[in-house]
């Protein structure tokens, strides 16, 4: 069904863009994206920008979900811990992370460094959150069996935490790359030479407009493409969850 | 083997002062025996249990015990609640948790806990998950992972209470026969006086504010028992008699906690 409306509205975007109820300027037909698409892989420029997205994207969310996955575990297991980081987190992540972009540069210059800190600072946040509130949601009963039963710290981490955790780590994942992909979008469409973002300013500015779809239809796909993985992901980690279940 | 528990005491600090929530303990739990605890809820019997398992430290009093490992605290292994199974381990994972945890190889400890898999009746679930099983059949994966790592002392906190009245004297039979012939020391809680006399040798009677033991009421009948044993009228004036005890501190709690409300 939902597949249905989806071709239905293409379907419909098609035949008014092409009979001219709607401009074919503004609103060219799905077809005429899809030749672009075709013809810009054929160039390699779009298989570049593409590229140049999903590999700022992902070294930022790596980087900065990794840190928030630590922390967010510490801040879960220790008490001392996330009475001194939680105000410092409660007061940051509101801010919204596109503007601290500017500061950044200033200390870390124009290059690439700045623009994968300022992606992964947004995917720490969600992570830091996520990963502390599935610590904390680990029933005190589960670490009275592993302290009864004689687990050692590590294998408290590795059998409890790490496992009792993961639903609400994966759920931050998803978060995570979705903040990730705004914020790389966001920042090429500021001052990327490359990516999807910069495509899109660019063809904003030449009017090219059936190269803006293509750009943003490809946004679309890496956003839709992490979506699946995780969900794959999670039926894979967390086979033993109710919404995991077929 | 025996494990005596002398003048324990726990007093834990609250914002209206201390509690004094357990209270010159002593008793002794015999080399075999079935020992059953029961009282009223609120009583202390959990955070006793919790004190014997080492998973809370006694502010008074201490626990001896001639144990074979020649450590303070004899090796017991606490059977929790159903829900204290690991939700991401399959049962056979589950069972073998203390093993894992020994550091026993993979195929030693499944082999070990694929025994008690077998003995509860659980063969054909081995892999399955937590939740893809009866409450009934999680109790005894709880059951059967405790008897895996062969403890010296074994310590149940009401395992049985989550069940039904009819899958409870099946459970009950099965915890008997397993018990028969994995004779170790019980504790076992409950707050329901049959069930402490149907399953022990020695019933300790427990009242609370502060948790103490009123009596110790040796049970009237002899192993194996029958689950007919309910209505032997020795077993009948047993369970009388505790009642009796009891009686007056549950219909004060229950006059508390209506005030409250009211309040």
């Amino acid at each position: 069904m939902p597949w249905a409306i989806g071709l239905m509205f293409f379907a419909a975007w098609e035949l008014a863009s092409r009979a001219g109820m709607i401009s074919p300027l503004f609103f060219p037909a799905p077809s005429i994206v899809i030749d672009t698409i075709i013809r810009l892989l054929a160039t390699g420029e779009l298989t570049r920008n593409l590229a140049a997205t999903v590999g700022r994207m992902l070294t930022g969310f790596l980087i900065g979900g990794l840190a928030g996955m630590s922390l967010g575990i510490l801040m879960g297991w220790s008490a001392n811990v996330r009475q001194v980081i939680d105000p410092l987190i409660a007061a940051i992540h509101p801010v919204p992370k596109i503007s601290i972009f500017p500061l950044i540069m200033i200390v870390f210059g124009i290059g690439a460094i700045s623009k994968i800190l300022v992606i992964a600072v947004a995917a720490f946040f969600p992570m830091v959150i996520n990963t502390t509130a599935g610590v904390r949601h680990i029933g005190l009963i589960h670490f009275e069996v592993a302290r009864n039963f004689g687990a050692s710290p590590w294998q408290v981490f590795r059998h409890v935490i790490l496992p009792g955790s993961s639903p609400m780590i994966l759920a931050g994942v998803r978060l995570a790359l979705n903040l990730s992909l705004s914020l790389t979008t966001a920042i090429e469409l500021l001052m990327g030479r490359d990516g999807l973002g910069a495509m899109i300013w660019l063809s904003w500015q030449t009017l090219r407009i059936e190269e803006l779809y293509a750009a943003i239809f490809c946004l679309a796909m890496i956003g839709t493409l992490f979506r699946y993985a995780v969900i794959y992901l999670s039926r894979q980690l967390v086979p033993w969850q109710e919404w995991n279940r077929p | 083997m025996g494990i005596s528990c002398k003048n324990l005491s726990l007093e834990y600090p609250t914002l209206n002062g201390s509690v004094l929530a357990l209270d010159d303990v002593t008793f002794t739990v015999n080399r075999e025996e079935f020992v059953c605890i029961v009282g009223p809820s609120g009583c202390g019997k959990t955070t006793l249990l919790k004190i014997i398992a080492g998973l809370l430290e006694p502010t008074g009093g201490q626990i001896e015990t001639e144990s074979s490992a020649g450590g303070a605290r004899p090796h017991n292994a606490m059977v929790f609640q159903e829900h204290g199974l690991y939700p991401w381990m399959t049962v056979v994972d589950n069972v073998s948790l203390g093993l894992r945890f020994q550091g026993v190889r993979e195929k030693q400890r499944h082999a070990a806990a694929m025994v008690f898999i077998d003995q509860f009746g659980l063969s054909a679930f081995a892999n399955s998950y937590p939740h893809e099983l009866s409450v009934g059949m999680r109790q005894r994966v709880s059951l059967a992972r405790a008897f895996v790592v062969d403890p010296e002392i074994l310590l149940m906190d009401e395992p049985l209470a989550s069940l039904d009245a009819l899958t409870k004297v099946i459970a009950q039979e099965e915890l008997l026969r397993i018990w028969k012939d994995n004779r170790k020391q019980v504790i076992y809680i409950t707050h329901d006086i049959e069930e402490a006399l149907l399953l022990g040798d020695r019933v300790l009677v427990m009242s609370g504010h502060p948790g103490t033991i009123r009596e110790v009421v040796t049970v009237p009948l002899s192993r194996p028992r029958n689950m007919r044993d309910r209505t032997n009228p020795a077993v009948v004036s047993c369970k009388q008699h505790i009642w009796k005890i009891l009686e007056s501190e549950v219909r004060q709690g229950m006059k508390e906690r209506r005030a409250k409300v009211g309040a």
